[in-house]
């Protein structure tokens, strides 16, 4: 504050609805004080009671659903006999796909704690702050690293038979050459709004397209074996 | 009718002792709605006010609301499946027959518990991916960000030492499969697993533990969590309200 020409002052005169308050504005602030007064309404009893809705609306549905259907119950736990397959809760079912293509190691420890790593880290690149559209700079460049970083990728999973992963990057990689060959000056309709999408957009819909189909594979179409089956054939 | 409810209520909030636990008072003012919320231990985790662009069921589509809900149910009917649970061998699965066949309810119980258990676990991974599209992750709120993967994984080990349980061959074999996961960590691998399971196999050690860390510590940790999540809302800024013409400098 050493510096009086580093901050306007403002005051607020809306006295009737809000205590009368005098801002800062520095040339730092974050972009969050530019915000206009917009309508507010009071937490309680508004906001309590609409989540207070909310959470009996899915309370009714999750006690129809457990007069509706049974938990699971199988045979007393026995270390002797090894049930053909042996699979982990569903949210692991695409870990547990993986690990039947890659070693332990890489499918079990080292990709998981990747994918930790990666969600913590979303906002602290500026990159994804920003999120600028992809293509919007540095087209060639980047399309360039792009057309090498897909090849590669896929040879690296064509190497360990990971087809079932090799087909939504595929299509997620379609579509981001969709959005590059759009031109620059489209901003409506989808493939204006495809081209708006920054890099972490791309990334997070490969890896949501990815968990969806692996676990979903792993729950429906893996038998005896981790053979493939088709569901409804048995 | 009505008025006479309404002034029966006011008296009793009105009242002395009543005054004496909760400060806020009677009548309809907005004074008084935020002292609701300010003066209770649980809820001035929250602010007094909210944007009302924040409410419209497609900026949230309440998700993180809904997950507190599965948590509650989890929580009530947990406790009350405690009551019939003895976590040994065998007589872990006998109980679960008796919730079967010889509690009131007992089948409801047990599966309100096991269908929220999976309800909460979908709708974690669906508020974090509602939380990413709409940007809601950018700073001020990075850390809540970090914080709710934090609770991603919380959930995740909830619902996986929950699985083990029933100590039927689903949930032996399905925990056997997580837990040679863990032994693939290199160097400490074995050494983990044999913390996890109290042995080197699943047994009646591997249960004890992991129902002490589903019933007390998992749960505990989760609700320490869950009150520096909401409370980094208010500490934030509010639900993020998304971008639009009025944040001049947003972009």
């Amino acid at each position: 504050m050493s510096d009086p020409k580093d901050f306007v002052a403002v005051v607020d005169s809306d006295v009737r609805k809000t205590p009368r308050r005098i801002a800062f504005i520095t040339k730092r602030t974050s972009p969050q004080v530019h915000v206009k007064d917009e309508e507010r309404v009071m937490t309680y009893p508004e906001v309590f009671f609409r989540t207070a809705v909310a959470i009996e609306v899915l309370t009714i549905l999750l006690v129809i659903i457990s007069l509706r259907w049974n938990a699971p119950l199988e045979g007393l736990a026995d270390p002797m006999h090894t049930p053909n397959p042996a699979k982990a809760p569903w949210y692991f079912l695409g870990l547990q796909e993986l690990l039947h293509y890659f070693p332990p190691v890489v499918a079990g420890v080292l990709i998981p704690g990747l994918v930790v790593m990666a969600l913590i880290v979303i906002p602290y690149f500026n990159i994804n702050v920003e999120a600028e559209g992809l293509w919007l700079r540095d087209k060639a460049k980047r399309l360039r690293i792009f057309g090498i970083v897909v090849v590669l990728f896929c040879i690296f999973l064509a190497v360990f038979d990971v087809w079932v992963a090799l087909v939504p990057t595929l299509i997620v990689a379609a579509f981001m050459l969709l959005a590059a060959q759009t031109p620059p000056q489209t901003t409506r309709g989808f493939r204006g709004w495809l081209a708006s999408k920054p890099l972490s957009f791309w990334i997070m819909t490969w890896f949501l397209f990815e968990l969806v189909v692996l676990t979903a594979i792993g729950t429906f179409f893996r038998g005896p074996g981790w053979s493939w089956v088709w569901p409804w054939r048995t | 009718m009505a008025n006479t409810l309404d002034r029966l209520v006011d008296q009793v909030r009105e009242n002395r002792i009543w005054r004496s636990i909760f400060r806020s008072g009677s009548g309809e003012s907005n004074l008084r709605r935020s002292l609701f919320v300010q003066q209770n231990v649980f809820l001035h985790l929250f602010s007094v006010k909210a944007r009302k662009r924040t409410l419209e069921f497609s900026a949230t589509w309440y998700l993180g609301a809904l997950t507190f809900g599965t948590f509650l149910i989890l929580v009530i009917t947990g406790i009350l499946l405690m009551l019939y649970y003895h976590p040994s061998v065998p007589q872990a699965y006998a109980d679960m027959k008796d919730l079967q066949f010889v509690v009131s309810s007992g089948v409801f119980l047990r599966n309100l518990h096991r269908w929220s258990a999976h309800a909460m676990v979908f709708l974690v991974f669906a508020h974090m991916f509602k939380v990413f599209y709409r940007g809601a992750y950018r700073p001020p709120r990075e850390f809540n960000w970090v914080i709710g993967v934090v609770l991603l994984l919380m959930t995740l080990l909830l619902s996986y030492t929950g699985y083990l349980l029933p100590w039927d061959q689903l949930a032996f074999w399905a925990v056997t499969v997580g837990s040679n996961i863990a032994s693939a960590v290199p160097v400490i691998g074995a050494k983990m697993r044999f913390l996890m399971l109290g042995g080197t196999a699943v047994n009646a050690n591997a249960l004890l533990r992991f129902y002490v860390l589903h019933c007390v510590v998992l749960p505990l940790a989760a609700i320490v969590f869950i009150a520096i999540h909401f409370w980094r809302i208010r500490k934030d800024g509010g639900i993020y309200p998304g971008e639009s013409p009025a944040e001049g400098g947003a972009k």
